[in-house]
Formats: structure tokens, sequence, C-alpha cells
């Protein structure tokens, strides 16, 4: 559990951030300048509060000085010792678990270089290391993947997804892509301007209909958890299943039987009152309307698959012309898009 | 005489420079990373010797530190330490004269030292004295190495300080450069002031390659 009330004024922008999350990975969400990094540094010590309380797992840290708190921290530039090996590096904050997070996030043959003789990734998987093996009571993870390219994004996630499920090590993670976000998180925190608009679980923070207002039809949509149900290897295809129904993707992704997460962002989901036919898309859901909402340049519309929550941007005028109203039930036309495997 | 000279030298800057170092190091942190009310003026209190005419430091430190004045006094009564007209008030003086220089320089490589690195050491657990002796120590290494040699280089031509604090007393304080221009007073002394010459280029180059070569040993990790 962690709680954190924070207060700062630094020259014309205010920080007054409030939120409580539970064990897991909390993910902190903001456009560049909202205040993110200001958080993680309150909540690491690195930057003093005006006022506040910051809490992990029942120990007040407010007035604990940084090299007691006990946090781990990644900084986005890495920031590795340039004057020690890796190994040294490592061993900077503590040796806790030293064989398991080297093979975990495959270290090994890193072990005798120095930080300039490696490249972003690898930085990256050192600092990550470094931290955990100080063994934090908390992991602050500061934009960590923002300067990567796509595969060592993509890389470096998946060492997180393990750390999440196979260490559970809790998180806070700062970022404003959203497709990392809906991967890794339990919980998000959306700030804007220093302040926090939206805090809670997920999906249910995602699938609000001002979700779509507050974040744009590409990041605001339905997180699902579902299950692989087969491969159609000929296609390239996989079939899954949540509880409003069956998806199929256009890619081959993890084990029969294994969960993954699905995201559905508002802007690709189309609605029909009628089943549509002769239509390339193939994943057609019966849905109910649960929810409109006006959301500047168009309607955010609340649909339910089965226990589902699913969100749909649509324009004003369509949302006139089909004569949308709560409780109707119509069909979801969806563009299958991110997931991520979940153990 | 000659070689005399030589030596005392070399005592006296070397002397100069390992007392001054510490000091400088601190002076150097302070002024790069504090922020207190007094940093100006301890600043220009640091480069004073820089831009005072050396004959007047010299005579300022004969005010203070001679028997007669208010510290030198106190030093002689209580410990019986004379620093006047001694090889050791040579030393304080090419000290001072090279303080400065060294300031400046491990100043400099204070203010290259990302403190983002110390504020990483901090987060992983290091105490703010273990966090400057692994990391930010380290890291200046290279830039108080250039100042300790500037400092020695500055502290061995060290002239007009030197000769008003403690005079030209051969084997007691006469060191290279007044020994040159002692001889040069004199008629027919041309082949040692050569040889005094070429000891004082010579030991010029050769701080400066030692130094280069052990910050390229230090960058090279």
């Amino acid at each position: 559990m962690i709680s954190v009330q924070i207060k700062k004024r630094l020259g014309d922008f205010a920080l007054d951030v409030g939120f409580e999350a539970p064990r897991g990975v909390t993910a902190i969400f903001g456009r560049s300048g909202s205040g993110k990094t200001s958080v993680i540094n309150a909540i690491a010590g690195l930057m003093r509060p005006d006022a506040g309380r910051i809490v992990v797992d029942g120990r007040d840290l407010t007035a604990v000085p940084v090299h007691k708190r006990n946090l781990g921290v990644v900084f986005q530039d890495a920031r590795l010792f340039p004057h020690m090996t890796v190994a040294k590096n490592l061993a900077y904050g503590g040796a806790h678990d030293s064989d398991k997070i080297v093979e975990l996030l495959g270290l090994g043959a890193l072990m005798n270089r120095f930080p300039k003789a490696l490249s972003g990734g690898e930085k990256s998987r050192v600092a990550l290391g470094r931290a955990l093996m100080s063994k934090p009571a908390l992991l602050l993870l500061d934009e960590p993947l923002a300067a990567l390219d796509a595969p060592r994004k993509t890389e470096i996630l998946s060492y997180l997804e393990r750390l999440r499920d196979e260490m559970d090590v809790p998180m806070i993670y700062v970022s404003h892509d959203m497709s990392e976000v809906a991967r890794l998180a339990t919980t998000i925190v959306i700030m804007e301007a220093g302040r926090v608009v939206r805090a809670g679980p997920m999906g249910a923070v995602l699938a609000h209909p001002e979700a779509v207002g507050l974040l744009g039809a590409r990041d605001a949509g339905a997180v699902l958890a579902a299950t692989v149900v087969n491969h159609d290897e000929a296609g390239g295809l996989t079939r899954l299943s949540f509880d409003g129904g069956d998806i199929v993707l256009p890619k081959v992704l993890g084990a029969v039987g294994q969960n993954v997460r699905l995201r559905i962002p508002a802007q690709d989901v189309i609605l029909a009152v009628e089943r549509p036919k002769g239509i390339s898309a193939r994943n057609i859901l019966p849905v109910t309307i649960t929810a409109l909402d006006e959301a500047g340049t168009g309607v955010a519309v609340g649909l339910q698959a089965g226990a589902s929550p699913l969100l749909a941007r649509i324009t004003t005028a369509s949302a006139h012309e089909m004569h949308l109203k709560v409780g109707m039930e119509i069909y979801a036309i969806i563009k299958a898009t991110a997931v991520s495997p979940e153990a | 005489m000659m070689w005399q000279a030589v030596f005392l030298s070399l005592q006296v800057s070397a002397v100069a420079t390992i007392c001054a170092l510490p000091l400088a190091i601190w002076v150097a942190h302070v002024l790069a990373r504090k922020q207190f009310r007094g940093h100006g003026l301890l600043n220009g209190l640091v480069h004073l010797p820089l831009v005072l005419p050396p004959v007047v430091t010299g005579y300022l430190l004969l005010i203070v530190f001679g028997k007669q004045g208010a510290v030198g006094g106190f030093l002689y009564d209580w410990f019986g330490i004379t620093l006047a007209f001694r090889w050791t008030g040579a030393a304080l003086a090419a000290a001072i004269m090279g303080f400065p220089l060294m300031v400046r320089a491990i100043r400099l490589g204070f203010e290259a030292v990302d403190a983002g690195l110390e504020d990483a050491a901090r987060t992983l657990g290091a105490s703010r004295a273990r966090v400057f002796g692994t990391v930010t120590l380290p890291l200046v290494m290279p830039a108080i190495l250039a100042g300790a040699v500037l400092g020695f280089a500055k502290a061995l031509g060290e002239f007009g300080a030197t000769i008003t604090f403690v005079a030209a007393i051969p084997g007691q304080t006469q060191t290279i450069p007044s020994a040159i221009y002692g001889l040069l007073q004199v008629p027919n002394q041309e082949s040692d002031v050569i040889v005094l010459v070429s000891i004082s280029v010579a030991l010029a180059m050769g701080a400066l390659v030692a130094s280069e070569w052990l910050a390229r040993r230090m960058v090279a990790r």
C-alpha cells in the first residue's frame, strides 16, 4: 500500500498530488511537464515537498533521508557510475538476490564491462538490476524506456513483466506512453498540470467514458484479461476469448491457455445498429450501451460486452443519426490491437 | 649552491602542493556545490593572490606570519614555529600563490560531475560521505590532478611573494627563481643560469607530461 500526499511550489508550477495505490504496478501517466518526475523525486526523497506525507507499506518516509528510504529508483538516463564496471555498479547498493537478478535480466556477459561500452538497452537492464539488488520496498521507474528504440522497449517491457510476476516487486512506473502502461499497470494515476485528475484500477479508469475527453480516443479504451483459445498458423491468427466473446488477432501470441492482456482503444471500435454483413473486420461483438458522454468533438459510448466494459468514440453526427440511447443493444466492430502476455 | 636551490625548490613545491590540496578540494567543492551567504566573498578571497602583486602578498604574509605578526607571533610563542625567512615560509608563500589555480581547476571538475549520479548513489543507500568518496571524488580525480600540477608548477616558479616573505638565503630559502635572479646580478655566471633554466623547463614539462599520462589512464577506464 502506497499513500502519497505532496504539495510543492516550483516557480510558476504548483504540484498538488494525492493518491493511494495497492501493491502491484502503479502507473503515473501524463504529458511531459505534468509533474510526474517531481512526484517520483519527492517519493525518493530527492525533492523536499513543502507539505505532505509519503507512506509506503505503513512506513512514514516523509522525514527519512534519501539513503535510508530503501526505495529503488531507475532513472530515464540510467545513471550508471562511469568509473565502475557493471559488476561494481550492480553491487553498489547491495547484493540481494544477485544471482537470480543477473539471470533474470541477462547480465552475466556484461559484468566486466564499463558503462561506456554498453548499448542503451543494456544500460537500462543494468540500472534495473542495480536498483533491485538493494532490495527496495518499492521500485520507482522514471520513464525507463523513453531513451530506447522500439525493439529495446519491447525487450525491457518483458523484463519488467517478469519482475512484476516472478519477483513480486511493487513498482511506480512513470510514463507518457499508454501502450507501456496498459501492459504493466494494475493501478493508474493520471496527472495534468501538477494535479491528479483520475486515479484507480486501470481497467475501470481507462474504460470510463470520461477517459475519452481526458486522454483522447487513442489512449482511452478497455483493457481486458483474455485467454488464448487456439492458433490458426496458416492464416497467422490467434483466437482469444474474454467474457464478452471471442476476438481474433492477426498475430500469433502466446501458448494456448495463456492469459494475455487485451487493449482496445476507443478509436478502434466502430458501432453498428444491425449486425453488419460483407465486412472485412472479423471481430463483431453484440454489446449494450451503458453510457453516452459528450467528449469534445465526439461522443464517448460506454459499452458492455458480457461482464466486460468497452469504450468507443464516435462523431456527434453519427450518434444522432443512429439514435443511440442507453440500454440499446447494438454491435461493436473491433480492430484488434495491443496485447501482452500476463502470468 | 646551484643544486641546493633545485632540491629546495622541489621540497618547497611538493610540501606546498600536498598541504594545500585537501583544503583546495574542500573549497572547490563548497564553491561549486553550495549556496550560502558569503559565497562571493570566499570566491574573491581565494582569487586574491592571483590578482594582487606578488610583492604585496609577500608583504602581507610578513605582517601576518612574521614573528611580530598576529598569527606568526602566536605560532612562535606557543609552538616555537618560525615561518619568516625559513623554507617553511617559502612553502606557505608558494601554497598561497598556487591555491587559486588549484581551486579553479578542481572546481571545474566538481561542476562537470553529474549531480544525478550522486542522487542515484543516495537512492542506493549511500550516505553523503560515501557518495563523496565513491562517486564524486573518483570522477573529479582528473581535475584534482590537473589542479595539483598547476599548483606545483606555480610553486616552482613563485618569486615575488617568496623573496619578500623569506628573502633568498642560499640553502635555506633560495629557490630556483631567486637563484637565477641572484646569478644574473653577478657577471660571468651564464653557464649556471643556463643549467638552472634548463632544469626549470624540464621540471615543468615533466609535471605536465606526468599529469597528462595519469589523467589519460583514468579516462581510459
